[in-house]
Parts: C-alpha cells; sequence; structure tokens
C-alpha cells in the first residue's frame, strides 16, 4: 500500500513538472483507502438502469486535487469527523419528554450500519419513500417526544455523518423496484429535465460532461456516496438536498427546498445512479 | 469554560531512534475573535486559545503564540525528532485561564 500511494505521489510530481502551468487537476487513477486500512471503491461498473448512459460510475472523491483528496485519506485530517463524533454524542444523549436517548433503543451505531446504504428507502407503515433524515425525525417526534430538527440542519447532519461512518466502505443499494419505484422514476424525470433560464438538467452537466471544465470547476458525476460532505467553501457538512438546491440555483431556476417531496425524489434516484460504489461519508470536496 | 473543547492527538507508538517522526494535533474550539457582533449589535467577547506547547521528556519541541484570526478548531502538525523513548506532553491554553492536557508516550523500535 505504502509503495503504492508513494508511486502516485511521484507519478503526479513528474507529471506536474511537465505541465507546470496547468492547473492543479484531480488524478482520475487514484485509490482511495482510508488509515491505510479501509479500501473505499471510488470507481466500479455502472448499474444495469445506466447501461445506455455510463460504463462507469467514479465518486466524486476521484474529481478532487491531491490536497483535497489527501484530507479524506486520514480521518485525523477529514473535518467532517469531528461532525461525525458530535453525532455520536447526540446519539447518547436524552431528548424529549420520553426521557429516551437514540442508544436506549438503537444499540450502537454499528447496529445501523445498514442504514446509509439503503436508504432513501419505502417504508411500508408510513406508504411514503423515506430520507434518512426523515426516519430520524419520524424517531425524535413518535418515539421520544422531541421536537423535530431542521432538514439539513447541523445536528441532522451530525447524525447522518455518524450512520455514514458506521457504514463505511459497504456497497450502496438503494431498492428502485416494488413500491419505490414511482417515487424512483419521478426522480429520473426530475434528473433529465432542464431547469432555470441556462436550460441545465442535471445529466448536461454530471452525465455528459463529467471530467470538463465548467468554468473553474471541475465537473464529477454528481453521486452522492460521499453525503454528508465536508465542503472547504463553506467550512462545515453539507446534505445532499442542499446540494441539489445549490445546483439548481445555479442553473438560475426557483429552486425546491431540502426536504421537499421533489429532492426525496430525487435523492433516490441519485443515489440508485451510485449503487456499487461506497459510502465514503463525511467525505471532504471542494 | 469554553464549550465542546476536545483535544485530539496522533502520535506513532513507536519509532526508531533519531528518527524524525511527524505529529498532528487538533483541539476542537470556537476561536471567537471578539471582532463579531451578535444580531442586537454587541460585540461577541474574544474567546480563543492563546498558545499550544508541546514538551518531550521535559524538553520544550515547539512553543506557539496564536492570535485572533486564527479559525475554528486550530489543526497543528509538525516534525519533531525522537532521540529516546518517552512521553510527548501537549498543553493549550485558554483565554480564560483553561489549560486543556493530552500527552502520547512513544516507545523505541
Amino acid at each position: 500500500m505504502k509503495t503504492k500511494l508513494l508511486s502516485r505521489v511521484l507519478g503526479t510530481a513528474a507529471l506536474s513538472a511537465l505541465v507546470f502551468a496547468a492547473p492543479v487537476l484531480a488524478d482520475e487513477e487514484a485509490e482511495l483507502v482510508i488509515n491505510g486500512e479501509l479500501e473505499i471503491v471510488t470507481k466500479t461498473a455502472a448499474p444495469a438502469h445506466l447501461s445506455d448512459s455510463l460504463d462507469e460510475i467514479l465518486s466524486g472523491w476521484r474529481f478532487r486535487s491531491d490536497g483535497t483528496q489527501a484530507m479524506q485519506m486520514d480521518d485525523f485530517d477529514n473535518p467532517g469527523m469531528l461532525g461525525a463524533e458530535v453525532g455520536l454524542d447526540q446519539f447518547e444523549t436524552v431528548m424529549g419528554s420520553e426521557g429516551k436517548a437514540c442508544a436506549d433503543c438503537h444499540n450502537g451505531p454499528e447496529s445501523l450500519s445498514t442504514v446509509r446504504a439503503t436508504y432513501p428507502k419505502w417504508n411500508e407503515s408510513a406508504g411514503e419513500v423515506r430520507t434518512i433524515q426523515m426516519q430520524i425525525n419520524d424517531c425524535l417526534t413518535t418515539q421520544m417526544g422531541a421536537e423535530p430538527e431542521k432538514y439539513d440542519s447541523a445536528a441532522m447532519l451530525n447524525f447522518e455523518a455518524m450512520l455514514a461512518v458506521a457504514a463505511r466502505g459497504t456497497p450502496i443499494n438503494v431498492a428502485i423496484d416494488g413500491p419505490a419505484q414511482s417515487t424512483w422514476e419521478q426522480g429520473k424525470e426530475m434528473y433529465y429535465t432542464r431547469f432555470g433560464q441556462l436550460e441545465l438538467s442535471c445529466a448536461n452537466c454530471h452525465e455528459d460532461n463529467y471530467g470538463n471544465m465548467i468554468r473553474a470547476d471541475h465537473l464529477s458525476q454528481g453521486q452522492i456516496n460521499g453525503f454528508p460532505t465536508y465542503r472547504l467553501k463553506n467550512t462545515k457538512l453539507n446534505g445532499s438536498h442542499s446540494r441539489f438546491k445549490g445546483c439548481i440555483r445555479d442553473t438560475r431556476a426557483e429552486t425546491f427546498n431540502a426536504g421537499s417531496p421533489e429532492f426525496v425524489a430525487l435523492e433516490l434516484y441519485v443515489a440508485s445512479r451510485g449503487n456499487g460504489l461506497s459510502v465514503e461519508g463525511p467525505s471532504v470536496r471542494n | 469554560m469554553a464549550s465542546g473543547v476536545k483535544p485530539r492527538v496522533k502520535v506513532p507508538k513507536s519509532a526508531a531512534a533519531g528518527e524524525t517522526i511527524t505529529i498532528k494535533t487538533l483541539i476542537s474550539h470556537i476561536m471567537e475573535s471578539g471582532q463579531r457582533k451578535d444580531g442586537d449589535g454587541n460585540i461577541i467577547p474574544r474567546s480563543i486559545i492563546n498558545r499550544f506547547t508541546c514538551d518531550f521528556n521535559g524538553q520544550s519541541v515547539i512553543d506557539i503564540k496564536m492570535e485572533a484570526a486564527i479559525s475554528t478548531n486550530p489543526y497543528f502538525e509538525f516534525d519533531a525528532l525522537v532521540p529516546e523513548a518517552g512521553e510527548f506532553k501537549f498543553t493549550w491554553y485558554d483565554d480564560d485561564g483553561d489549560i486543556y492536557e493530552d500527552a502520547k508516550a512513544i516507545a523505541i523500535a
């Protein structure tokens, strides 16, 4: 492993010596290994439902600069891990009128290690597709008698980061058939619908042009396997719905709100495009 | 005491005598600069960690004075030469007089 890392560094150094005026671009062949032991799948064959449009799927980690990539390779250097730690404290804190903490019902985050990879997921009794955050709020209000947390709030994202760490390395595997299918199709339609004055769909950038530059930004495939994501631009954990909102805003459209049914459907669809990539949250991106 | 303060340190468990090792430290702290105002226009009082030191067996390795422009959760990474087995002692000094400490032992391999 050490040798591989070293050769990567040397390779990049040689390259930058040749084209020293070029911008610092990602090494798209790099492999992500966290803490020198946990191997993360950042490139794999596309799931069957994408066979017409993509051959392989790539985590956003591959599109980031060497420095940003390195921050995610060591938990000590990953500022998102601070959020996961706070999430664990919240998990053990008694909240609400029932006098219960999450930890009173759930036997540690390890018992929830399948959550991050399988949500958004159909909930039979509620008759809807639920994201992790909707499920957490359901627990907070009906089981614990506590106030719900705001969608994509810091407390929510800390919970999500903790669950992502518990599931880290397992392949994303959201169900798109059965009762979730109609929501998935709604999300798919959104993905290919052009929004805003710029008339851009998600696919225009993240399917047709990933790997290219859009002004100063290096376009990724828009995968959400790394969420919640610590972004260097705002130095905090970010949720996928907030990211969707930012993207749609950038097309100069009226956007949807975090937690809206539209974004729940889109999250299910975008998550399914990453079926096979590892859960890698909390990830570090620019 | 400022809330949510937690020191973290990463030091290799062992090293060869005379080897140079890399030490990483991070302390979660709000590092309020004293320049900001709250919703009512009142200045939020300064609350930062103003000094960080690392000692090895009583000998100073690094001594850092921090100022108000340093951002949240100050992170320091530095190299240290390890002549013998011993203990690294880390100390952070808060504006309000609090002192946060951590220590890591290192063996000679």
